[in-house]
């Protein structure tokens, strides 16, 4: 059964209020999600206070800045900082986005920082994405050919590579499953929208011999047609997007192969 | 506890092949009703306050009569099939599949005894 409150050992408490920076005259507060595994308390929001004449415009250089200079222990993920690899996907301001391309002066009032909704946390602002990286894997995003493979390269017309433009662009990053309420509830079973759009993105490649084969494998009330075009995919997707039309996509195939 | 891969556990029983005639359907029905609806609320708000052998005899047009089991029949029917959506994304289990049943059980028997009242009206 859906569950709408979370579950007794979940609920945030108020976490530990970190001391101003001395002498910094423009100082912005953040409120950070804090949950370890090792000490069997429950989450918290710690609350810093950092000075923004002496930090990057972006939040990932706040939570760098918190991270180097008050609570060594604050955990995240970062790699690129450039909104290439996905890795800072958090929520910030109630928005799934990467905390590398998300600017400061986008947020009005204290800056709320929380891990990506209605996953499993590991620490922090970490979430465990095993599952979801598992439902990518099961979509087989890789060229199926059963044509043996040509002496130089599978040839491919202009036309039907742009039909891949919005689609190969998706960094795994997980803003969209993770804001889609289908998957919040059903994410066992139904794909998700990052999922959906991979398979959309290897179902469309002209060079690909499977796309029967693909769409049988999607073919389920659940894998697929738990999307009930809510949309929030495609608005908070960094990339801008839009996996909804991936997914209406599918769709379409799967009643032109029946009706 | 159960060791299962990530893997095994995101493949789950596999696809049901199944889904794309419910999803064809209720579009269909979707725009149907669309179209059927309005033209039902118009013939109903048209009656109201009129004498009953005056409304009787506008049911017991055939167009109308038509209208009115049609309007029965698909609305209960995109009713039936919606709530198995919404049963499917909230509930579980035993209790999903309880729900399913008697929602169906709800909506045929509604629509079985609208037509038989329409039947009686009409005919």
């Amino acid at each position: 059964m859906v569950q709408f409150r979370l579950p007794k050992n979940s609920r945030i408490t108020t976490g530990k209020t970190w001391p101003k920076p001395e002498g910094a005259s423009n100082v912005r507060k953040f409120q950070v999600y804090r949950w370890n595994p090792d000490d069997g308390e429950n989450p918290r929001v710690d609350t810093y206070f950092v000075d923004m004449d002496t930090c990057g415009p972006m939040v990932l250089d706040a939570l760098i800045k918190i991270k180097n200079e008050i609570d060594p222990t604050l955990t995240f993920r970062r790699s690129c900082r450039e909104g290439i690899c996905g890795s800072c996907a958090m929520n910030i301001d109630g928005i799934n986005t990467l905390a590398c391309t998300y600017g400061m002066d986008e947020i009005k009032g204290d800056v709320k920082i929380y891990p990506l909704p209605h996953m499993p946390v590991v620490k922090d602002l970490i979430p465990d994405l095993t599952h979801f990286y598992a439902q990518h894997a099961t979509v087989k995003p890789w060229l199926e050919t059963e044509t043996n493979a040509p002496q130089k390269e599978w040839k491919q017309s202009i036309e039907d590579r742009e039909k891949l433009d919005g689609l190969y662009e998706c960094i795994m990053c997980a803003c969209c499953s993770t804001s889609c309420p289908s998957y919040w509830w059903n994410s066992d079973r139904y794909l998700g929208p990052a999922a959906l759009l991979h398979a959309y993105r290897w179902i469309i490649d002209s060079r690909d011999e499977a796309t029967g084969e693909r769409l049988d494998d999607l073919e389920d009330p659940f894998k697929l047609y738990r999307c009930h075009t809510i949309m929030n995919c495609a608005k908070t997707c960094p990339k801008d997007l839009n996996p909804a039309r991936a997914i209406a996509n599918i769709k379409k195939m799967m009643v032109d192969r029946t009706v | 506890m159960h060791f299962i891969t990530p893997r095994k556990r995101a493949k789950g029983k596999g696809a049901a092949h199944a889904g794309t005639g419910h999803h064809w359907y209720m579009t269909v029905s979707g725009v149907g009703l669309a179209l059927i609806v309005p033209a039902f609320i118009y013939v109903v708000g048209s009656t109201l306050g009129r004498p009953r052998e005056e409304v009787l005899a506008t049911f017991s047009d055939p167009i109308i009569a038509i209208l009115t089991g049609l309007v029965l029949f698909v609305g209960l029917n995109h009713f039936r099939l919606g709530a198995h959506t919404l049963f499917e994304d909230y509930a579980r289990g035993v209790t999903r599949k309880a729900l399913i049943i008697a929602v169906d059980v709800l909506s045929y028997g509604l629509t079985a005894t609208g037509l038989f009242a329409l039947a009686k009206i009409a005919l």
